[in-house]
C-alpha cells in the first residue's frame, strides 16, 4: 500500500495539442494519503475515466508524473504497478468457474496453492459467494459477475490500490446499497487505498472520505463530504451536488451586501469589491419563506416524504428552497429570507473568500 | 519492449499470408501479359514484352465479353430477386411468433447445405420443361436456392438490432406497413441490405456447377466461357488468364465499396 | 423476447416460400422420384422401391468416395480453423491498414470458383507456373497431374489459399466485439498472452467459430467445382470427392436411379454432421 501524488499531471489524447479544449486532463496535482477511501466525481466526459486509467497505468499522461509512494511510477506498465481495477460492466472470465475467477489474479503470481486456496474461500465469504464457488460465471447474473469482478480486486493482499470505475452502474437499485455497504466495511477493515470513481453524487458522499470533484478536464475541488457541501469552491460543485443543487444568482457585491434584482440583502461578512462575473449562491435549506427579503415567485411544490421543495424563480432565475416536514408553509408568500452566514460569494464561478474580519 | 516486439511480429505474420494470397493472382495477371509464346517460351517472373492483346482479344470478341455480360445479368438479377423476398421474410421472422415459424426458418437454413451437385440434374429438367433453360432467369432463381436463406439469415440478424418501438410509433403516426417499411425501416437496416446484397453477388457470382449446367449459349456465363474455349482453341494460356484476371476485378470493386460494412456483417455470424 | 403472436406475417413468408418450393422442393421431390424408380430408356420408369438406396449404400465406389470425403473435409477443419484464428490475432485493428488488408483478404473469397481452380492449376504446373516450376527447381519431383500426394496437396493448399480468410474474418469480427475492458482487467491480473487467448479471446469467439466450422465443413463436403478444374477427379480416382462422383454419375453416365439415392443419402449425411457440431458445440457453450 501507499500513498499516491500526482504530480503536475496533464493529458491530452491528440498527439500535439494546440487549443486549451484538446486537453482531456489540465494541469493538477493531489496527493492521496494511503489507506484513504476517494471518490472521483464528474458528469461523464469530464476526463475522471482518464485520469483513472493513468493511475492504473493503462494510459501514459502527456506531462507530469504518478507517484506511489516515494516512486516514479509514471512509465511503469499496469502489472507492474500492483494495482487493482473494477470496470464499469462486469469483466469475469467466462468460460472459468467463480473459484478460478478470484484464484486467477493470485495463480499468475505464483502464489503456493495453499494460500491461492486460503485466500479465495476468505474473499468469497466477504462477497457472498461462498455457495456458488463452483458454478461457471457465464451463467451468472450481472450482480453476480460484478461481485466477483469485485472479488477479483480484492483477492491480492499487498496492491497499492483498489480502482473502481463506476462499478455499480449495471446493479440493480436494491443491490446497490447493499454493495456500497459492503465496500465500505471492506475497506474499513482491509484499509487499502480506494479510489471510486462516479457520476453519482450519492454514492460519491457516502463512500468516499475525501471526494475530488472534476468537470471539463480540471479537478474543481477535492475535499470532505461536508465541505463540498458547506464550501463549494465552483459554481459547478455547488450545483452539481446536492439535491437539488445550490441556488446562484447574479448580484452586486459592496462590502457586507448584495444587491440581487433591486433588493439589498446582508452578507454577513465583508468582501472585497470583484471584478467580474459576480453571483452569490446559497443551499436550498439555508433559505425560508418570508414576508421579507427577495421577491420570489413560486412555480410548484414537491413533497418528498421528509422535507419538501418549493420550485420558483428569484428575478427571472430558477430559486429552490428545501422546506423540513415540521415547518409549516405559509399559504400566500412572495419573498425568502435567506441565512446570511451561509450565503457564498462567486466570481466568474469561483468561490471568493471573504476579508479576515466579518462587519 | 514486448508490445514492440509483438506487433511487429503481426507485420510479419500477416505480409507472409498475404504474400501467400496474392502471389498465385499476380502469376495471373503476369500471364494475362504475355503472349502465349513468351508463356511456354521462356519463365519470366514479369512479362518481358508486356502486352495488353489478351485483353483485347476479350474485349473485341462477343463470344467472349458476352460472358461478363451474361454473368453481371443473372447475377444482379438474383441479388434483387433475392432481396426483395428476403425482407418481408426477414422482417416477419424478426417481429412476430407465428404458426411453424421456427420449423420453417430452420428448414430454409437446410437449404443453404444442399450440394448443388444434387440439383444440377433435377434443376436441369424442371427449367427444360418449364421453357426457361438457356436463360437468365433461371440461373438466378436456382441461385436463389442458397442466397435467398442466407440473405433472410442476414436481415434477420440486423433486423432484430432495429428496437420495435420504432414501428409501433410509425403504427400510431398512421403510417400503412408499405409505406413504413419502404420510408422508415429499410433506411435503418441500409447496412443489413448491403452486406446481404454482397454476399447475394458474391456467391451468385462464383458458383459455376449449376450456371453452367443451366446454359448453353444466350445466357453462357463468363466462368463457363472459360472453360470450354480452353478445350477448343488448344490452350491458349494468355487469353485464359486475361479472362481470369477480368472475373476477379468485380468482386474487388465491390469489396472495396462494402469494406466497412463487411466486419459488421462478420460479426453476426451469419454468412 | 417476447414477439407478438401474428400468423398473417405468413403473407410476408409466402414469396419466399413459393421461390424456395420452386427452388428446392421441386427439384428435391424429382430426385426422390428418380431414386425409388427405374427405367429401360424411353422415358418408361417402374417401381424400385428402396433398391438404389441399397445399392448405393453397398457400392465400395461411393465408400471410397466418402472417405476421401471425409479425410479431406478433416484435413481442410484441421489447418483452415487454427490457421484462420491464428491470423485474425494478427491483422490490424483499425486505420487504414485494417480495411486494407480486410480487403486483400477477401479477395480470393470472391473469385469464380472454376478460376480459382484455374489460378491453382496454371500455378502448379512445372512448365509454366510459378510453384510447379520453383519446387522443380529445388529438385523436388513435384506433378500434380500423375502423383495422388501431389495431387491432394495442391487441392488442400488450393483450398487454404481460397477459404482460410472467410475463418479469419469471421474471427476478427468475434475479437473486435471484445470490449477493451477485458485486455485491461487481464493486464492488471497478469494474465500471460496465452491465458488471454484462452481465457477471453477464445470463449468470445466460440460463436463465430460455430459458424465458421459449420460453413466450412459444408463447403468443403460440396466442393466441386476447383478440384474439377485442377485435377478433374484423378490421378484415377484418388480426388473424386462425393459431388465430382455424383456428378459424374448423373450427368456422366446418365444412371439417374443411382444418382439420385446417391444425393439424397449426401444431402443427409451433411445434415446430419452439422447438426452433431452444432449440438456438440453449443451444448459446450451451455454447461453451467
Amino acid at each position: 500500500m501507499a500513498r499516491i501524488t500526482l504530480d503536475n499531471l496533464a493529458h491530452s489524447y491528440s498527439p500535439s495539442p494546440k487549443a486549451e479544449a484538446d486537453w482531456a486532463l489540465k494541469p493538477m496535482s493531489l496527493t492521496w494519503r494511503d489507506g484513504g477511501a476517494y471518490a472521483l466525481l464528474g458528469s461523464s466526459g469530464c476526463g475522471k475515466t482518464t485520469l483513472l486509467n493513468i493511475i492504473s497505468g493503462l494510459l501514459r499522461p502527456s506531462r507530469g508524473r504518478v507517484l506511489f509512494g516515494d516512486r516514479d511510477v509514471t512509465d511503469l506498465p499496469t502489472a507492474g504497478r500492483n494495482i487493482a481495477q473494477v470496470f464499469q460492466f462486469p469483466v469475469v472470465y467466462d468460460t472459468m468457474t467463480v473459484r478460478q475467477n478470484l484464484a486467477f489474479p493470485l495463480k499468475n503470481r505464483d502464489l503456493p496453492a495453499a494460500q491461492i486456496a486460503a485466500r479465495v474461500e476468505a474473499v468469497a465469504r466477504m462477497i457472498g459467494m461462498e455457495d456458488t464457488l463452483d458454478r461457471r460465471a457465464r451463467g451468472l447474473t450481472a450482480d453476480a459477475k460484478q461481485k466477483i469482478s469485485l472479488g477479483r480486486g480484492m483477492v491480492r493482499q499487498d496492491v497499492n490500490a483498489i480502482l473502481f470505475d463506476e462499478p455499480l452502474t449495471v446493479i440493480d437499485p436494491q443491490m446497490k446499497w447493499e454493495l456500497r455497504t459492503q465496500l465500505k466495511a471492506l475497506h474499513r477493515e482491509f484499509g487499502h487505498t480506494m479510489i471510486y470513481v462516479t457520476h453519482d453524487q450519492t454514492e460519491a458522499l457516502t463512500f468516499a472520505d475525501e471526494v475530488v470533484v472534476m468537470s471539463e478536464g480540471r479537478v474543481v475541488q477535492a475535499g470532505t463530504p461536508q465541505s463540498l457541501f458547506d464550501a463549494p469552491a465552483h459554481t459547478f460543485v455547488g450545483y452539481f451536488i446536492g439535491s437539488p443543487g445550490m441556488n446562484l444568482l447574479d448580484a452586486e457585491v459592496q462590502g457586507t451586501t448584495a444587491r440581487v434584482a433591486g433588493t439589498t440583502i446582508p452578507l454577513g461578512r465583508a468582501y472585497q469589491a470583484p471584478r467580474g462575473r459576480v453571483q452569490i449562491g446559497i443551499r436550498p435549506d439555508a433559505v425560508r419563506p418570508s414576508a421579507e427579503g427577495l421577491p420570489f415567485r413560486l412555480i410548484r411544490a414537491e413533497d418528498v416524504g421528509h422535507h419538501r421543495i418549493l420550485r420558483g424563480e428569484v428575478a427571472g432565475a430558477p430559486f429552490n428552497l428545501v422546506v423540513p416536514e415540521d415547518q409549516p408553509i405559509p399559504a400566500t408568500f412572495d419573498r425568502v429570507a435567506l441565512d446570511p452566514t451561509r450565503i457564498g460569494v462567486f466570481v466568474d464561478d469561483w468561490r471568493i473568500e471573504p476579508l479576515e474580519r466579518a462587519a | 519492449m514486448t508490445a514492440r516486439r509483438a506487433s511487429i511480429g503481426s507485420a510479419v505474420v500477416m505480409t507472409l499470408y498475404l504474400m501467400f494470397l496474392l502471389v498465385p493472382i499476380y502469376w495471373l495477371v503476369n500471364m494475362s501479359l504475355k503472349t502465349n509464346a513468351e508463356i511456354t517460351g521462356t519463365f519470366s517472373l514479369y512479362p518481358l514484352n508486356p502486352t495488353l492483346n489478351n485483353y483485347r482479344v476479350i474485349l473485341t470478341d462477343p463470344s467472349w465479353y458476352m460472358g461478363y455480360v451474361n454473368s453481371l445479368i443473372y447475377v444482379v438479377m438474383n441479388t434483387a430477386l433475392s432481396l426483395a423476398v428476403a425482407l418481408p421474410a426477414a422482417y416477419a421472422f424478426s417481429r412476430y411468433r407465428f404458426l411453424g415459424d421456427k420449423h420453417l426458418f430452420f428448414w430454409l437454413l437446410t437449404n443453404r447445405m444442399a450440394p448443388p451437385a444434387v440439383f444440377a440434374l433435377p434443376f436441369f429438367q424442371l427449367y427444360s420443361a418449364v421453357g426457361l433453360f438457356d436463360t437468365h432467369i433461371a440461373v438466378a432463381l436456382a441461385h436463389c436456392l442458397f442466397n435467398v436463406p442466407l440473405a433472410v439469415w442476414i436481415l434477420e440478424g440486423f433486423m432484430s438490432g432495429v428496437p420495435r418501438e420504432i414501428d409501433e410509433t410509425a403504427y400510431i403516426d398512421g403510417y400503412s406497413f408499405p409505406r413504413f417499411f419502404t420510408r422508415i425501416f429499410m433506411p435503418l437496416i441500409a447496412s443489413g441490405i448491403g452486406v446481404a446484397a454482397f454476399f447475394c453477388f458474391m456467391f451468385s457470382w462464383v458458383e459455376l456447377l449449376l450456371s453452367r449446367t443451366l446454359t448453353s449459349v444466350n445466357a453462357k456465363p463468363i466462368a463457363a466461357t472459360m472453360t470450354r474455349t480452353v478445350s477448343a482453341s488448344g490452350l491458349d494460356w494468355g487469353v485464359l488468364a486475361a479472362a481470369g484476371v477480368l472475373t476477379i476485378l468485380p468482386g474487388a470493386l465491390v469489396i472495396w465499396f462494402v469494406r466497412n460494412y463487411i466486419a459488421k456483417g462478420f460479426a453476426l455470424g451469419r454468412v | 423476447m417476447d414477439k407478438p403472436v401474428n400468423n398473417r406475417a405468413w403473407f410476408l413468408v409466402l414469396p419466399v416460400l413459393v421461390l424456395v418450393a420452386f427452388s428446392a422442393v421441386i427439384p428435391l421431390m424429382t430426385v426422390v422420384n428418380y431414386s425409388v424408380q427405374d427405367t429401360f430408356g424411353n422415358n418408361q420408369f417402374f417401381w424400385n422401391g428402396l433398391g438404389w438406396f441399397q445399392e448405393v449404400l453397398e457400392s465400395d465406389r461411393i465408400h471410397a468416395a466418402l472417405g476421401r470425403q471425409l479425410l479431406f473435409s478433416a484435413i481442410i477443419l484441421a489447418i483452415e480453423i487454427p490457421l484462420g484464428i491464428f491470423i485474425a490475432l494478427n491483422m490490424p485493428k483499425r486505420g487504414f491498414w485494417a480495411s486494407l488488408v480486410l480487403v486483400l483478404m477477401a479477395l480470393p473469397l470472391l473469385i469464380p470458383w472454376n478460376v480459382v481452380g484455374t489460378i491453382w492449376q496454371v500455378f502448379g504446373r512445372v512448365d509454366i507456373g510459378l510453384l510447379g516450376h520453383t519446387l522443380a527447381a529445388l529438385g523436388i519431383d513435384y506433378n500434380y497431374v500423375n502423383d495422388p500426394f501431389d495431387a491432394w496437396a495442391t487441392i488442400i493448399v488450393m483450398d487454404v489459399w481460397h477459404w482460410t480468410s472467410l475463418v479469419a474474418l469471421l474471427c476478427y469480427a468475434g475479437l473486435q466485439s471484445i470490449p477493451d475492458a477485458y485486455y485491461q482487467a487481464a493486464r492488471i491480473d497478469q494474465a500471460s498472452r496465452w491465458g488471454v487467448f484462452r481465457f477471453i479471446e477464445l470463449p468470445k469467439m466460440q460463436g463465430v467459430l460455430l459458424i465458421a466450422v459449420l460453413l466450412r465443413f459444408m463447403d468443403s463436403f460440396m466442393i466441386y467445382t476447383e478440384p474439377f478444374v485442377v485435377t478433374g477427379g484423378g490421378p484415377g480416382n484418388a480426388t473424386t470427392f462425393l459431388s465430382i462422383d455424383l456428378v459424374k454419375m448423373a450427368i456422366g453416365q446418365f444412371d439417374l436411379g443411382p444418382a439420385a439415392a446417391f444425393s439424397l443419402i449426401y444431402f443427409l449425411v451433411i445434415l446430419l454432421i452439422s447438426w452433431v457440431f452444432y449440438t456438440v458445440m453449443t451444448a459446450q457453450k451451455d454447461t453451467p
